[in-house]
């Protein structure tokens, strides 16, 4: 826990102090770097808002708990708690969609319970693999993907299972 | 894909509310969609700006080149495939280390340059090669340092310590980088 709070200090410790000896401009370095987050910000909010009204109106018509319920058993089974099978099924495919029920997670069970940590965990540790393939095979014309989606969606699934355990050792 | 899912969601979400007779709470989540998604917003903005802040600290002093130097030995290894010194193999190592410290805008820059230049030397132009596919693996399972915008919304949800999970984070990430690295590597043989 420790640990977990001294790397954020840390890191903006050695980044100043190496920009420093480098004797870079360093604030204009900072303002500069920070203007850029009103872009992301714009770019970022036409897709939560749709991910939001989309993930809202399907978690609200009840599917969900449905589908939810004949997993029920597979969930106790490895003692995994269901609330985190949605995020862990749309984390691969869009960041926002992920993002929208992860603020869900956080609303109904809050951030510092053993699910808003792994979901936390989860959101934190791994990528939206469908749209990164889609990206950057898309933009060098690779047509034939071949096992890149398996590897990918693999190695999610073995850090959704590395977040349940993790957490559950750490915590 | 994602296009698909969207619209299955809305429509499914619509008509199985209107059957279970949930109109009025129909309404309240098309109408407050706008307001929790700018909350959301609004609160990961603050966290965001100041991380990119110091990152264009440490990418105008060089300390982000000077990092990715440091992978070279072990990028090497992985990537056997590559002929050495390639310039795909600087590309791969900045954007594994812009990764790593949260610098979404400035890695996928990096990763579209890696690919292009692995494309060189690929030689079934429509086909992924080997090298391909492990950068993909690396780039989707790549650590992050300081995942922001989670941080940001265990803030705005009043977690009593929002860093606590950034070593899970790291250990968790970790775990998949090295076995979606084992995974791509067995299954890239069976294809030779």
């Amino acid at each position: 826990m420790i640990l977990s709070n001294l790397i954020l200090p840390l890191i903006v410790l050695f980044t100043v102090g190496y920009g420093f000896l480098k004797k870079i401009d360093l604030y204009d370095a900072f303002v500069e770097g920070a203007k850029e987050s009103f872009d992301m910000v714009f770019t970022m909010f036409p897709c939560v808002l749709g991910m939001i009204l989309g993930i809202n109106l399907f978690l609200e018509s009840g599917i969900l708990n449905n589908i939810m319920d004949l997993l029920n058993p597979l969930f106790s089974f490895f003692k995994i708690p269901k609330e985190i099978f949605p995020i862990s099924i749309m984390r691969p495919i869009s960041g926002s969609a992920s993002l929208a029920l992860l603020n869900n997670i956080f609303t109904n069970h809050g951030p510092d319970s053993l699910i808003g940590r792994i979901a936390s965990v989860i959101q934190g540790s791994t990528e939206t693999t469908f749209y990164v393939i889609t990206l950057y095979f898309g933009c060098i014309g690779i047509k034939k993907i071949r096992y890149a989606l398996k590897v990918g969606l693999l190695a999610d699934l073995i850090g959704i299972i590395a977040s349940i355990v993790v957490v559950n050792i750490i915590f | 894909m994602v296009n698909k899912i969207w619209g299955s969601f809305i429509i499914i979400g619509i008509i199985f509310c209107i059957i279970n007779n949930k109109i009025d709470v129909l309404n309240k989540v098309i109408l407050e969609s706008g307001k929790t998604s700018l909350d959301m917003i609004i609160k990961i903005f603050p966290v965001m700006a100041l991380w990119l802040g110091i990152m264009n600290i440490a990418l105008l002093s060089g300390l982000i080149d000077k990092l990715a130097k440091f992978l070279y030995p072990i990028l090497r290894v992985v990537f056997k495939d590559i002929p050495k010194n390639h310039e795909s193999l600087s590309y791969i190592a900045s954007n594994i280390i812009t990764n790593v410290f949260g610098l979404g805008n400035a890695s996928t820059p990096f990763g579209l340059k890696a690919m292009k230049s692995l494309q060189e030397i690929n030689p079934k132009k429509d086909t992924a090669s080997r090298s391909m596919i492990t950068f993909l693996v690396i780039n989707t399972s790549c650590i992050t340092l300081v995942p922001t915008t989670v941080i940001s919304l265990r803030m705005y949800h009043n977690s009593s310590n929002p860093n606590e999970i950034i070593l899970a984070c790291i250990i968790a990430t970790f775990i998949s980088l090295v076995g979606g690295l084992i995974i791509d590597y067995m299954i890239g043989r069976k294809y030779r």
